[in-house]
């Protein structure tokens, strides 16, 4: 197991430094770095020393170990726009972006399941065939149209919800957060619904797999065959084993609902990371560019590596055909 | 194959050339399913409108000369000043939806289609190019595919978008390298099984050129699959680039695409004019579904593991 954790970590190692050089060069080659990081108000002299101070002069690859010794110590650059550390920055706007990311998983999961487990049970009633239509549509559906009728229903035609922005935060340690208030959780409704949907369908699919699948098991049989009560098979012995890899799923899936919280938090102006790094590839905001870029690249890299310790210790497979090869 | 369909299909056309070939076989097997053929013909009808638009479009979107700044803004159904009528309504600019979504169609399709068909030229022959190479090269390539696919695709298109900047051409690249892994993996998982064949034994024999063994001989026999992924790719490219424009990070406002005129229609929805965001949206919805039912179907016919 400690060979492997090692082998796993020198590869993530090497992945985030591949994805640093592509960053690098994504950003300081293709586009121009004197425009990039210096602020477009700078007169001549000022850019020539500018350039010299951030050694713009020397060949690309000592740019790059310049980038990566400040990278390392937390140094990403300086926002043009909001003159302040782009990593600071970020890490501000990060609590709005899991905050919602978790609002959406927890509502995959209170939704989806209990739908799932209903076109489980009964694959051919007519509500089923409703929920597996609607699971299609929840996958084809662009998220953004979604989004915008949901503003438009429930806060422009009723009136129920506010349309955009956080609302109120309460303070939990030293970080705002808007589930703690009733009209924070309001404003958080419709975002939190709208990054959900896409994962609703996948929960209702996994769910109603997996109770088809574990309803021909010879246990749930012998426990019928008991005489215990329907709701007692389905509830404890059924519900009880679909339950874990439908979690897993949706723990895998954190990932990908913080990289698609940047377009409902686009849609309804939450004011998370997503938002912002789409504000500053509009501005050009190059320095926030980066950062956001290379943080996010490191929480990528981070829940892969987890996910796949976590697998390596659940199934002993994995670890084995990678000291096999 | 059943004989059921084979005889079904026997008396209906009596005529000497019903035989049954593979085209055939593939053709009636689709059919089975009402709602994916339902679907061919959505998609066809919206491909043709798309084609044509220029042609069968009430209006111009983008000459402005036959844009009416008074129509601006105004409901589905009203008569505009020209004594037109604007069936989906108008834009702020007084610019029919319903030409405006004509011209849309032929932008999201064209992205779509073009990006899904380099990339799957471009992943098809790496793909190929691993499974048949093998060792190092094999290593390489499905190291990057691994890596890519580890990220979601939202996220590779932002950071491409971000080094590129707007523009049609740079959301086509941002597409093909979002996707090309897809098509890798896949053409590389057949083409494992199928290199150990007979046939590619015998060509190899011959000592024909590898490019040979490999476009005619091992890729043909690596479609279906293919296919099959080319076609949910399309409409996850139409998908992608719809968002990606309707975050002002795609096509520029010359060339709006159905997503940037969901987006054009953002501000004036808070003040009830739905039609500006609704009707592209519905536009991209059908587009998407009709695709994603033909390659369910596709799908359905095409696995081997299926077959009756």
């Amino acid at each position: 197991m400690t060979v492997y954790l090692v082998r796993r970590l020198i590869q993530a190692l090497f992945v985030v430094l591949a994805m640093s050089v592509i960053v690098f060069v994504g950003v300081f080659a293709i586009g121009d770095p004197v425009e990039i990081l210096i602020s477009p108000d700078a007169d001549q002299i000022e850019r020539e020393r500018a350039v010299q101070a951030l050694g713009l002069d020397l060949p690309l690859w000592q740019q790059y170990l310049v980038f990566l010794g400040n990278a390392l110590q937390g140094d990403l650059g300086r926002s043009f726009v909001f003159n302040e550390p782009a990593l600071k920055l970020i890490l501000q706007r990060m609590p709005a972006t899991l905050e919602l990311a978790f609002g959406a998983m927890f509502l995959s999961i209170l939704i989806g399941l209990p739908l799932g487990l209903y076109a489980g049970l009964r694959p051919n009633a007519p509500a089923s065939k409703a929920i597996m239509a609607g699971s299609i549509l929840g996958f084809s559906l662009p998220t953004f149209w979604v989004g915008l009728m949901l503003i438009m229903v429930f806060a422009v035609q009723l009136g129920w919800l506010p349309s955009t922005g956080r609302g109120d935060t309460g303070t939990l340690f030293g970080l705002h957060w808007s589930f703690l208030t009733v009209d924070g959780l309001a404003h958080m409704a419709m975002p939190a619904l709208n990054l959900a949907l896409f994962k609703i369908s996948l929960v209702i699919r996994l769910t109603r797999a997996g109770v088809r699948e574990t309803m021909l098991m010879d246990y749930v049989k012998f426990a019928r065959a008991k005489g215990l009560s329907p709701a007692r098979v389905t509830f404890v012995h059924v519900f009880k084993n679909i339950l874990i890899p439908v979690v897993t799923v949706v723990g895998l899936e954190l990932g990908s609902t913080i990289a698609f919280s940047v377009v409902t938090e686009s849609v309804f102006a939450w004011p998370g990371m997503g938002k912002l790094i789409i504000d500053s590839i509009n501005v050009l905001d190059r320095p926030v560019i980066v950062a956001y870029l290379m943080i996010i690249v490191l929480m990528f890299i981070t829940i892969n590596l987890i996910v796949d310790l976590t697998y390596s210790m659940l199934d002993p497979r994995v670890r084995l055909e990678t000291k096999g090869t | 194959m059943s004989d059921a369909t084979l005889n079904g299909a026997a008396p209906a056309a009596p005529r000497k050339d019903k035989v049954e070939t593979p085209f055939r076989r593939f053709v009636s097997e689709f059919a089975e399913s009402k709602i994916a053929v339902a679907g061919l013909i959505v998609f066809t009808a919206i491909a043709l409108v798309a084609i044509f638009a220029p042609w069968i479009a009430p209006q111009n979107p983008y000459d402005l000369a036959q844009l009416d700044i008074m129509d601006g803004r105004m409901e589905p159904g009203t008569v505009g000043g020209g004594g037109f009528t604007y069936w989906l309504g108008t834009d702020d600019q007084g610019r029919d939806m319903m030409s405006g979504i004509m011209y849309g169609l032929r932008i999201s399709l064209m992205v779509g289609a073009g990006s899904a068909l380099i990339a799957c030229v471009v992943g098809a022959s790496l793909g190929l190019l691993a499974a048949y190479a093998g060792k190092k090269t094999d290593t390489v390539i499905m190291r990057l595919v691994d890596l890519q696919l580890s990220f979601p695709s939202i996220l590779v298109a932002l950071m491409i978008l971000a080094f590129l900047g707007k523009g049609i051409m740079n959301v086509v690249i941002a597409l093909v390298i979002v996707e090309w892994a897809y098509y890798a993996r896949t053409v590389r998982g057949t083409a494992l099984v199928e290199r150990r064949r007979e046939y590619i034994e015998a060509a190899q024999c011959l000592a024909l050129p590898t490019y040979r063994i490999l476009f005619r001989h091992l890729l043909p026999n690596c479609l279906p699959p293919l296919i099959v992924v080319a076609t949910m790719q399309v409409a996850r490219a139409i998908a992608l680039e719809a968002t990606l424009s309707f975050l002002g990070l795609g096509v520029p406002i010359t060339e709006p695409s159905l997503g940037l005129l969901i987006a054009n229609g953002y501000e004036y929805m808070l003040s009830g004019k739905y039609w500006i965001s609704f009707y592209p949206g519905i536009a991209l919805l059908i587009t998407i579904v009709s695709i994603n039912l033909v390659g369910d179907q596709l799908r359905d016919v095409l696995n081997p593991r299926l077959k009756k």
